[in-house]
């Protein structure tokens, strides 16, 4: 072991031996499946992924919860297998990809308002003028009247609001800045609705995950995250005027209330929105969330693999779905997916 | 002599492998910089110069500009250099002059392992022990009484530019130390003695000496730690609040480069969104290309003045 | 005027033990073999661990420093041995102006050169972009260890009539080897932390992987991802996989220092 050639081969031959041996399980190893998109589901699709893989070894399905952004930007670079979103796509982005893509809906979720206040209660009231005047910044202290009068039985600190937002591209701010857009004018004037937006103020967190986290670490502060995070970290959560005038908490009746007229109204291309829904106790901020695909697969073990699972998402994944906080696909749509799914393809041959 | 010849080719092929895998590495610079200016042409085209200090980021609008990260990086940076600096030269000192000698192999290692933390373990640290202290011991008393000073108007959230230029400043110090140190280390003895034998006292000695001889030396090391913390990525963005506005107040959250490039890189979704970022990212490869060539040229002006005697 | 100089030298210092004091209790609390030796759970639920993490880690560590070991080494050689002229300046400037580059621009140059055109985030994106600054750096620790033998020494060999090549590889380099290891050693604890490259090339994975053209986890990157996340079991985790991190990362830079000291 005398020469500096002798060194190096040796190092060389355990690296490369290493290797090959983490690399020799590949004729062995699952099918691996990559997704990457929208936070909003990822409790359930992280649940989905988990036990599925479990339930069929012969193939893994490796989400990375980077937004509905990443999920359409990856998508559309063909870099991952499906993406997932809450926003869906927009004519020029279906322009931009290279063959056309189905929007699977796969569960419903409710965008819930969360707040961290030690001398208050779960509960807090607010109407769609009081939560976009926060967000513009100019209700800006808790004590404010407007907040304290629909609220006359809670003592409200004059402590600052702290103002949570998505700093990534998200789903759950289109379904939210839609709905601010629906029910305030000045908000639809100033800002809009959109995946990501001009925010007039506030602090970005990462994904649902972040902001959820900057709002149980910050005193005083607001945000809006998707039902189950709420209710997994055991936030306060708010209960917002709908439609018809009530206060609603929101709950997974509340959402299946909001999802029950979908299913007469559900387009062809499943691209529709939830917000401002009409029935009494309809959660004002409900959306449908999506996995895309595209309808010609450019792998044939991959693209069946794809199918069988949103067989199974569409019809036993959704008896996961109430534990966590997910409205399930009303019967007719499931039965309008099933339809869909017939469409994906390999070069012309369907894998149903 | 035939040995010499068959040794012959095999030391030119020697030369010319090495010579192949230094060819590598230059063509590597290369191809970085290539990449970043080809992504970049879209924006560029688009936004051309004004891009510098436009401080919209509309992704709807696809209007971008970078106004408000190329803030937020070099504010959180020269906040970090303002706290670092004199700490790690004061440090500096102590350590050369007035410490036992047993004490400097120890702390020369503490300082070397401050430096091997990786960027996302300060990042942990700075979301859960130094944000929660930062805002409720200093931030929250500072914005009562001095509220109306517009460096430090609340609402105080925590996440901010203070707080991601303090734990820059931490990451930097074993830089700037290490450096200090060696420039402290060149002064000739024959000087600090001749200072102390005139009947000057220990700190007119350092004031002078040091500040004769080291002061290009010691702004090389701020240069140095300034050329590090532009770059850093993971530890600014989990404590800097990723709002992408140009705010006067410390204490307001903010933006930085390399932030945005990590937050919002995977989701850009359209051509100019990307183009942007890259940018973002060729005008922060400038700006430390720029810094780190003008420590260098400034520490080699050190090297070169000591080796001189002088 | 020396208390406020060891003021100085102690606040520098402090926020070393303090970092290192919660990393061993907040991260010793979670630190159960289960973490070192499952896959992660479903959100919200608990338990679970990193083991794809450490596996991913040493993975993408062992895979970059295949190539850019040669390449690095064999470069600094290069330029200690033969490098006078202007393209070795050339070479010196590159590796120099890379070092400096931050390591989210590696990242950015990972997903244009090997993610788009792949179709895929990948290990090896995630070496190519983390090659990009080891190699650098070993270029320069190399040559200058280089450069710390005497030109007597080659002069001396090349009297004997030994071959020039045999000379600076048996010789000079085998003289200093101990240095470049402990700069190899060195590099490869500090990509090993390395996050921002790996954002977008390796992404994460979920699952055990052993092919390189699929994503692959990584510590740092559950590390990021954890500590950002509202779950508090999540937050124990993140402090987990930041001590076993630091203590890779430490442990290495213990062993290039402990050579070093062996040479002499």
């Amino acid at each position: 072991m005398r020469t500096i050639f002798g060194i190096l081969a040796r190092t060389a031959a355990a690296l490369v031996l290493s290797l090959a041996v983490a690399t020799g399980a590949m004729a062995t190893d699952p099918l691996t499946i990559n997704g990457a998109g929208a936070t909003f589901p990822y409790p359930l699709y992280s649940k989905w992924f988990y036990d599925y893989s479990n339930a069929n070894p012969d193939v893994r399905f490796n989400y990375q919860s980077i937004g509905s952004g990443g999920g359409i930007k990856q998508i559309t670079a063909g870099t991952v297998d499906f993406g997932a979103t809450d926003a869906p796509m927009t004519e020029e982005g279906m322009k931009k990809l290279p063959g056309a893509i189905l929007h699977i809906p796969t569960a419903i979720g409710a965008v819930v308002v969360v707040y961290n206040l030690d001398t208050v209660e779960s509960g807090l009231k607010f109407t769609p003028d009081v939560l976009a005047g926060i967000y513009l910044g100019k209700i800006t202290r808790w004590n404010d009247p407007m907040i304290a009068e629909l609220n006359k039985t809670m003592t409200l600190p004059n402590v600052d609001i702290v103002v949570a937002h998505r700093s990534d591209g998200s789903g759950t701010t289109d379904i939210f800045t839609n709905y601010l857009t629906t029910v305030n004018t000045e908000w639809r004037a100033k800002v809009g609705r959109g995946p990501s937006v001009n925010w007039p103020m506030g602090i970005g967190g990462k994904g649902n995950e972040g902001v959820a986290g900057v709002v149980k670490q910050t005193p005083g502060a607001i945000g809006y995250v998707e039902l189950a995070y709420a209710k997994q970290n055991r936030m306060m959560v708010a209960s917002l005027r709908n439609k018809e005038g009530k206060f609603i908490a929101p709950t997974l009746e509340a959402t299946s209330a909001a999802a029950a007229g979908v299913a007469k109204s559900m387009p062809a291309d499943f691209r529709v929105s939830l917000v401002d829904a009409p029935g009494n106790d309809a959660y004002p901020i409900a959306g449908l969330t999506w996995i895309l695909v595209y309808k010609d697969q450019k792998d044939e073990a991959r693209g069946k693999a794809m199918v069988r699972f949103l067989k199974w998402a569409i019809r036993d994944g959704q008896k996961m779905e109430a534990a966590l906080d997910y409205a399930g696909l009303p019967k007719t749509v499931v039965e309008k997916v099933d339809n869909a799914l017939k469409q994906i393809s390999f070069k012309g041959k369907p894998l149903y | 002599m035939a040995r010499k010849t068959g040794g012959n080719i095999k030391d030119l092929l020697f030369e010319r492998t090495t010579g192949a895998f230094a060819f590598l590495v230059l063509f590597l610079a290369v191809l970085l910089f290539a990449v970043l200016l080809r992504e970049s042409i879209p924006a560029l085209r688009k936004f051309g110069a004004a891009f510098l200090v436009t401080g919209t980021w509309d992704p709807v609008l696809e209007k971008f500009g970078a106004l408000p990260f190329i803030y937020g990086t070099l504010v959180s940076s020269f906040l970090a250099i303002l706290i670092a600096v004199p700490l790690s030269v004061g440090a500096a000192i102590f350590i050369n002059e007035f410490a036992p000698p047993w004490m400097k192999t120890p702390v020369s290692f503490l300082a070397e392992l401050l430096a091997a933390i990786p960027s996302v373990i300060y990042g942990l640290w700075g979301i859960f022990v130094l944000v929660p202290v930062l805002r409720d011991v200093f931030m929250k008393p500072v914005t009562k009484y001095l509220g109306w000073v517009p460096l430090f108007k609340g609402p105080v959230y925590g996440p901010s530019m203070l707080a991601a230029g303090v734990l820059l400043s931490i990451m930097i110090v074993p830089f700037i130390l290490s450096v200090s140190r060696e420039v402290l280390a060149t002064v000739p003895q024959r000087q600090k003695e001749a200072v102390l034998s005139l009947g000057g006292t220990r700190w007119e000695m350092l004031r002078i000496v040091i500040g004769q001889h080291c002061l290009p030396g010691i702004f090389g090391a701020t240069i140095l730690g300034l050329g590090r913390a532009l770059g850093e990525t993971m530890a600014v963005t989990m404590v800097i609040g990723n709002r992408p506005e140009a705010l006067l107040s410390l204490f307001q959250p903010g933006y930085s480069m390399a932030a945005v490039i990590a937050n919002e890189f995977t989701e850009a979704v359209g051509d100019v969104y990307l183009s942007s970022l890259v940018l973002i990212g060729l005008i922060l490869f400038a700006m430390t290309f720029a810094v780190n060539l003008a420590a260098k040229w400034i520490l080699s002006k050190m090297v070169a003045r000591a080796s001189r005697g002088i | 005027m020396k208390a406020l100089f060891c003021l100085g030298a102690i606040l520098v210092i402090l926020p070393l033990f303090l970092i290192l004091f919660d990393l061993l209790i907040k991260g010793g609390k979670e630190l159960k073999l289960t973490l070192l030796i499952d896959l992660p759970h479903p959100v919200g639920e608990p338990g679970g661990g990193i083991a794809n993490g450490i596996a991913g880690t040493f993975v993408v560590t062992l895979l970059t420093m295949l190539w850019s070991v040669p390449t690095a080494v064999l470069c600094g050689i290069y330029l200690a041995e033969y490098g006078k002229g202007k393209f070795a300046s050339a070479v010196r400037f590159a590796a120099d102006t890379m070092t400096g580059v931050p390591s989210i621009i590696m990242g950015i140059f990972g997903y244009i050169l090997l993610v788009l055109p792949m179709k895929r985030f990948s290990a090896w994106a995630g070496a190519a972009a983390l090659s990009m600054i080891f190699i650098p750096v070993v270029v320069r620790t190399t040559e200058e260890m280089l450069r710390t033998v005497p030109t007597t020494v080659r002069e001396a060999a090349l009297a004997l009539g030994i071959a020039r090549w045999k000379a600076t590889l048996r010789i000079t380099v085998r003289t200093v080897w101990p240095g470049i290891l402990t700069g190899i050693l060195l590099a490869m604890a500090r990509i090993l932390g390395e996050t921002a490259p790996l954002l977008f090339t390796a992404l994460g994975n979920q699952f055990w992987q052993t092919r390189l053209d699929q994503p692959m986890a990584a510590v740092p990157l559950q590390v990021f991802t954890y500590a950002i996340s509202p779950y508090e079991d999540w937050h124990d985790k993140a402090w987990a996989g930041a001590l076993v991190l630091i203590t890779m990362v430490l442990l290495i830079n213990i062993a290039a220092r402990v050579l070093t000291r062996e040479k002499r």
